[in-house]
């Protein structure tokens, strides 16, 4: 059966036998620099054009049906259109920050991807605290959507920059509170303890009300995060133009779009890991047969249907919901998915103590 | 792969932002023109600075968020021994909670939590 860690196997040995154990590892390091960058480029051009396709479909029209077969390199051509621009920086900006910021998205975005397990023992490393990890690494991106807006120079610009930040450090509270609160039941940070202390069923299902809820606020909590209608007051087109990134245009403009869509992957990839198990096959507790054929599908194809799910539900919710003002927005936070999170929590430990998920 | 990872993503990213943007560099022509620099701003000319005084209420909630991003990383340790230790850990965290939601409530009196 072909799989991603069979082929990773493949490459490591050949690499051992064929050169030294140094050059190995320097061209171990190389081909995985080009895989990420390829996943980047991959997941961007897929993300922008699903996005386009799956708004078509909720609004009963056609989407982007011209270049190549079905519309599919149509995100190809936007983007060498975005090569072909010219990248203008505004009189009055601050040019180191304003070109920094891009950079610092984009590294930020990069390094999330680091304990995010794709298949069975396909992963770049299992650090012991993977998910603690995850959530801090990606608190840095608010510091270059800040750096965006106030350097600007353009006052909405620094609007959406402020916005941005109140929102995202204020959801960051509950998001990570229903990440604690399925931790409470793995009693390991690392991705792959989580992952496989669900090997006889997810803990959507085995974590009883609690753990429902918990996923409801994490997918409230994420939406929020990462700029996404109905939360997307930090670039509200009809208020504030684009938010930060006004004044970026071409390259500059679409790294800031290709690491919005790249969080969006890794918010939903650590969902897919703490609810729905990462790529750990749908299991029944002692349905051995069951258990087995559903082990024949690959755990790359598990791992990757779960996100693509959770992203078709995030997208479902841009065309679904209107826009909350800024107000409304930090009430929800702060009046209600605050309290209702921490005393799940609580909830969640008696659940734990008692064993009462097994 | 251990640390290496870290330093060859963070290459990888560089890389990557700095192609794009050397790229677009490459095959564009850039025009000069004396308005081409002026900030967005509906059409009009800009007029005054962005840098200027905005809304307290952004500062506030920044305060607030400090109170409980603290209790969150003392939650994670708590978190992953809570099944170990059992009910006197829950009861511990319980009296954390109550200890620190006053300040929480406080600031709600004071109206830091109200925008206006």
């Amino acid at each position: 059966m072909i799989s991603l860690e069979a082929l990773k196997n493949e490459v490591q040995n050949w690499l051992q036998l064929h050169v030294g154990s140094t050059m190995a590892l320097i061209a171990e390091s190389v081909l995985l620099g080009i895989l990420v960058i390829a996943l980047f480029a991959v997941l961007g051009l897929l993300l922008v054009f699903m996005e386009r396709k799956v708004s078509a479909v909720m609004q009963i029209r056609l989407g982007p049906n011209r270049v190549g077969p079905k519309g599919w390199l149509q995100t190809s051509a936007d983007t060498l259109k975005l090569m072909l621009k010219e990248g203008l920086t505004p009189d009055g900006a601050d040019k180191f920050l304003f070109n920094l910021a891009p950079f610092i998205i984009m590294i930020a975005a990069m390094l999330i991807m680091v304990p995010v397990a794709f298949a069975r023992n396909f992963q770049i490393w299992d650090i012991n605290i993977g998910v603690l990890y995850i959530s801090s690494v990606a608190s840095i991106s608010v510091i270059a959507i800040l750096m965006a807006g106030w350097s600007s120079n353009n006052k909405y610009s620094l609007l959406g920059a402020m916005r941005s930040g109140a929102q995202i450090i204020s959801y960051e509270l509950s998001a990570g509170i229903a990440v604690i609160t399925m931790i409470i039941l793995t009693g390991s940070l690392s991705v792959n303890d989580i992952i496989a202390s669900q090997e006889n069923g997810w803990w959507i299902f085995k974590g009883h009300i609690p753990a429902i809820i918990a996923f409801v606020i994490f997918m409230i909590a994420v939406t929020a995060e990462t700029n996404r209608a109905p939360f997307d007051l930090a670039e509200a087109e009809s208020e504030l133009t684009a938010g930060f990134h006004t004044e970026y245009s071409g390259m500059k403009f679409a790294l800031f779009f290709l690491a919005e869509y790249i969080n969006i992957f890794i918010v939903c990839a650590v969902a897919a890991i703490l609810f729905f198990g990462g790529w750990m096959p749908f299991h029944i507790g002692h349905w051995q047969a069951f258990n087995h054929i559903m082990d024949y599908i690959p755990s790359s194809i598990w791992f990757f249907g779960k996100t693509f799910f959770l992203i078709g539900l995030i997208m479902w919710f841009r065309w679904t919901f209107p826009r909350l003002r800024i107000d409304q927005l930090l009430n929800l936070e702060w009046k209600y998915l605050l309290p209702i999170s921490l005393l799940n929590m609580l909830l969640m430990t008696i659940v734990a103590i008692l064993k009462w998920y097994l | 792969m251990g640390t290496i990872a870290l330093l060859i993503l963070t290459i990888a990213a560089i890389v990557f932002s700095a192609g794009g943007i050397l790229a677009s560099k490459i095959f564009t022509k850039g025009s000069f023109n004396l308005q081409k620099g002026q900030p967005y701003e509906c059409g009009i000319p800009a007029t005054g600075t962005p840098w200027s005084q905005f809304h307290i209420g952004y500062y506030l909630y920044a305060i607030v968020f400090l109170l409980f991003e603290v209790e969150l990383v003392f939650m994670y340790p708590w978190a992953v021994v809570v099944q170990k230790i059992g009910f006197p850990a829950l009861i511990e965290m319980f009296f954390f909670i109550i200890i620190l939601f006053p300040g929480f409530l406080y600031a709600h009196k004071k109206g830091a939590l109200k925008w206006m």
